[in-house]
């Protein structure tokens, strides 16, 4: 039967509240119990740049076919905040369900007749029950999600594990939350036909994989990637990537033996000085990074030109917003590509590795203390807003003990006392990356003055114009090292078998991989690739030579992928078909297919 | 000016207990002009540091952009020297302290780069007391610009051009000791005795050591007129007193008399000695030193020597609670939590 039946394990509910209730602990209980009854889903919080008031919602989509894009359409709106309640009324979905507090009357203005109601009076049973007026509050969320427990057939043993585990020391808080969501239970069984058509069945669809969001991974990447100093300005969406490296560093980097930290963050005066901190720190031979957002990166330039051209390692985090300017500061989008390749003035490249998943935030954020220290450059890590601040479904994060951190061309004492003359800036390998020391390694040897204006091969200041271009072009060949040294796209095929093919990056993954099955069953069938980091790998290059026509899918207005892949590929742009959206909502597969079928159709 | 620097030295040049000639801790040919006040700070660094047996490159100079901070190419060069951007050093100090915290950091700035551009970090690394020599070599206008007036240029300072200031200055040592610096001092470029001595002090303070070095600029800003020229500041300077850096271990000679001498002893042992020539002035109340600077002001006096300082002071990263060692010595089997570690996570993470 499920299999026959789509309105199994394949719907959307959406949340509307106000900021600062309390529910979004309620409304993760929600999507964590799904998640348990081993069903792929994924949650969005579509929030405004607010501490309290102002409605804010919260989109769980669930799926069987494991879809972890965003999908439009709302199958069931839970609706415990009057101001927006006109706008949600109107967001459900033809035949959807619209479960609201039926304490006062509903207006007729909000009545549908192609929609079904679930009046629950919240208010009215909560007031009955608790007399603190923040626990009215508080267990007015969980009654909600009891009712939805009931109405969609969640087990309810998922929601008391899920109690046990959250109150672990506070047992005393089971009790009350088990009795609010069984008051939630009751009366839509009670009153309503359960389950509704809508409803969830237990699988085993989601085995190992772990639910966390990619800011979280990110600063437990920073951990695992050795990274002992971390500075960094508030900024939404990025402030909890250092909050999280604070946790995880709190809980697995203090000595033992003296209670000391084995790591330091400052919180900076500005983004200037975070970015200034991590070139000081990675100037002096330790591994630091900054997380910021695209309003951050801006005022970071000026220093990502001095540490690409003196060439010092950093790691920057940029959990990408909407822009420009300060933008929609609670929504997601891609447009940082552009600024962060080209980061500062005169001729400088950037490294970017590009996320997709959390446990691909844990990965390469690891991976870029050790791609910094090698290429000596700043290595920019972008993710975005959906990603970061999301929970999402991922495969579980790995680590292999025998890892070493690649600390790159240093210099030892022995080895400076060894050597004839060392040269800073001297291309000794051929790969254009030079050999560096730390302060204080030897009397005599070694020390060198780094700046930002222009110097020899020995770190002696220059205005010699052959001196200067020699420095530029070597810049050049650690760019072309560069490129066999950053992570590889994902190819989604073993041999490329059409004429058409598909690119994307970052959170787009998920609504392109949708969108891909949804023309496969119109027939549309497209080659894929995700791209995981500039500069280009030559992988990138011999993909879309091998099609005549590329879709290139961003979360952008300006096509700032396209843009990179013309620059620095030389790709004819006739080639390249942009496939965009840049509403500040995470893309969805709908969008993405049908932008595809009206080119395709177009062109026939 | 020559490019030149003879290498010749006298065979029985003194050496300190490192074994080390003063030569040693001499840095490049400085490029700028000829009687250029920074010379004689980058002379009385050179001084400090052979005199203190330091190991130099134990010692990492940092500056931002400036003449001032040209200086760090022109004293210690075996010492690592990050010349970084515009009022951009103290965060690049700040990053290069957290990383190791056993070397002497020594940053240079000017009054454009601390006083203007930089007033942001400025304020901050005061804030977070980072334990470093802070030098602000002072001379009321942009020089590698050409004499533009600078945030620190009196009211009513005529520059070469014959234009006269009418915006208010910053007093950056009184803003200093506002802020919570922990130690502060002010000098003159051609006052040596005084500077040599407040220097050594200075980076045997722990936390955050400013010195506001008043240097004439000889091209743009040594005109008749000017708060800032030689002849004027001479005429003008107003010690707090005098003062003499003595090592550990050395016995004391005074030959003040009782009551005005104080003896400051330092984290390590070494002890300044201090006679006292200002009246009413305690250098360890942060509202007498006030006092002190604002009664000079209203005088047109230019106060010099140790203004203020904190005996035991929590520097950076005892507020943060670091480890002793240099975090850039840790290696993976501190840093990494493991994979055992990753998969007990995990489990908390279905």
């Amino acid at each position: 039967m499920p299999a026959g039946n789509s309105n199994v394990n394949d719907f959307v509910v959406r949340f509307a509240n106000v900021n600062g209730t309390g529910s979004a602990s309620a409304n993760f209980l929600f999507t964590k119990s799904i998640f348990r009854m081993g069903i792929p889903v994924t949650p969005k919080n579509i929030f405004p740049s607010n501490i309290q008031g102002l409605p804010t919602w919260y989109e769980v989509r669930v799926s069987e076919k494991g879809y972890l894009g965003r999908r439009e359409g709302i199958d069931l709106m839970v609706c415990v905040n009057p101001q927006s309640m006109m706008q949600d009324v109107k967001s459900v979905k033809k035949g959807g369900y619209f479960l609201y507090d039926s304490t006062k009357k509903l207006h007729d203005e909000f009545i549908r007749d192609d929609i079904h109601y679930i009046g629950i009076p919240l208010m009215e049973m909560c007031n009955r029950e608790f007399t603190d007026p923040r626990q009215r509050q508080l267990f007015k969320n969980i009654i909600y999600v009891g009712a939805l427990c009931g109405l969609l057939d969640i087990e309810v043993g998922v929601f008391e594990d899920l109690f046990k585990e959250q109150f672990k020391g506070k047992e005393k808080l089971i009790a009350p939350n088990m009795k609010s969501l069984q008051m939630g239970i009751d009366y839509v069984k009670e009153n309503f036909k359960c389950p509704l058509d809508i409803r969830v069945e237990r699988r085993d669809l989601v085995k190992d994989a772990i639910m966390i969001d990619g800011n979280s991974a990110c600063g437990l990447g920073a951990v695992y990637g050795g990274a002992t100093v971390a500075a960094w300005y508030p900024i939404t969406p990025s402030t909890s990537v250092a909050e999280a490296f604070n946790d995880y560093a709190e809980e697995y980097r203090i000595d033992p033996q003296t209670g000391k930290k084995n790591y330091a963050i400052v919180q900076a005066e500005d983004e200037l000085a975070a970015m200034g901190m991590v070139i000081g720190a990675g100037w002096n031979g330790a591994r630091a990074f900054t997380a910021t957002s695209g309003p951050g990166v801006s005022l970071m330039n000026e220093f990502l030109g001095l540490a690409y051209f003196a060439e010092v390692p950093a790691v920057l985090i940029d959990v990408q917003r909407a822009g420009p300017s300060t933008g929609m500061p609670t929504r997601v989008q891609q447009s940082d590509i552009m600024e962060a390749a080209y980061a500062s003035h005169g001729d400088t490249k950037h490294v970017l590795v590009i996320p997709s998943t959390p446990k691909e935030c844990f990965e390469m954020t690891a991976d870029a203390f050790d791609l910094a220290e090698q290429l000596q450059t700043p290595i920019m890590v972008m993710t975005d807003l959906d990603l970061g601040m999301n929970d999402h479904v991922s495969p579980p994060f790995e680590w292999d003990d025998n890892r070493n951190y690649h600390r790159g061309k240093v210099l030892t004492a022995e080895l400076l006392e060894h050597m004839p003359k060392f040269g800073r800036y001297l291309d000794v390998d051929g790969d254009g990356i030079p050999y560096r020391t730390y302060p204080g390694t030897h009397p005599t040897k070694g020390a060198f003055f780094t700046r930002g204006t222009s110097r020899d091969e020995y770190a002696v200041y220059t205005e010699d114009a052959a001196a200067y271009q020699r420095n530029m072009d070597r810049l050049m060949v650690k760019w072309e090292t560069a490129k066999t040294m950053v992570h590889a796209p994902e190819l989604y095929q073993h041999k490329n078998h059409h004429g058409c093919g598909i690119i994307f990056f970052g959170t787009s993954k998920y609504a392109a991989e949708e969108a891909m099955e949804l023309l496969k069953e119109q027939g549309v069938h497209l080659d894929a690739m995700r791209i995981k980091a500039f500069p280009f790998n030559s992988a990138v290059q011999q993909f879309i030579d091998a099609h005549d026509k590329i879709f290139v899918v961003e979360q952008n207005r300006d096509a700032q992928m396209k843009s990179l892949l013309m620059i620095e590929l030389g790709i004819n742009p006739e080639k390249l078909v942009s496939v965009l959206n840049y509403d500040g909502m995470p893309i969805t597969a709908d969008t993405i297919q049908a932008q595809i079928k009206n080119n395709l159709s177009g062109n026939k | 000016m020559t490019y030149v620097r003879p290498k010749f030295r006298h065979p029985e040049l003194k050496k300190n207990k490192l074994g080390y000639t003063v030569s040693y801790y001499e840095g490049a040919l400085s490029t700028l002009c000829a009687g250029c006040g920074h010379d004689s700070i980058s002379a009385a660094i050179v001084q400090a540091c052979y005199d203190l047996d330091i190991e130099p490159h134990k010692v990492a100079k940092l500056s931002g952009i400036g003449c001032s901070s040209k200086t760090p190419a022109y004293f210690l060069s075996n010492s690592h020297g990050f010349n970084s951007v515009h009022g951009r050093m103290p965060s690049v100090a700040t990053g290069a302290n957290l990383a190791n915290r056993e070397l002497k950091y020594i940053g240079i700035s000017g009054d454009g780069d601390s006083a203007s551009i930089g007033m942001g970090q400025f304020v901050h690394v005061i804030r977070r007391n980072l334990n470093m020599l802070y030098i602000v070599m002072n001379n009321g206008c942009y020089g590698l610009t050409k004499g533009q007036d600078s945030a620190t240029a009196d009211p009513g300072s005529k520059n070469k051009t014959g234009h006269v200031n009418t915006f208010q200055s910053i007093d950056l040592s009184s803003l200093a000791i506002e802020l919570g610096a922990t130690f502060v001092a002010q000098s003159f470029s051609g006052d040596k005795k005084q500077l040599v001595p407040l220097i050594k002090a200075a980076m045997k303070h722990t936390g955050f050591a400013f010195i506001n070095v008043i240097s004439p600029c000889v091209t743009f800003n040594n005109n008749v007129g000017s708060t800032k020229s030689y002849d004027y500041v001479r005429e003008h300077v107003e010690a707090t007193g005098t003062i003499d850096f003595v090592p550990e271990m050395k016995e004391i000679t005074t030959d003040y008399a009782e009551g005005t001498m104080e003896h400051v002893v330092m984290h390590d042992g070494s002890i300044i000695e201090l006679h006292k020539l200002a009246q009413g002035w305690d250098p360890h109340s942060r509202i007498s030193a006030m006092n002190a600077v604002q009664l000079a002001k209203a005088k047109n006096e230019i106060l010099t020597g140790l203004l203020y300082m904190e005996h035991e002071s929590q520097e950076l990263h005892d507020m943060l609670g670091t480890t002793e060692k240099p975090l850039n010595t840790l290696g993976k089997d501190v840093l990494c939590p493991g994979a055992a570690k990753l998969r007990e996570l995990n489990a908390t993470l279905r």
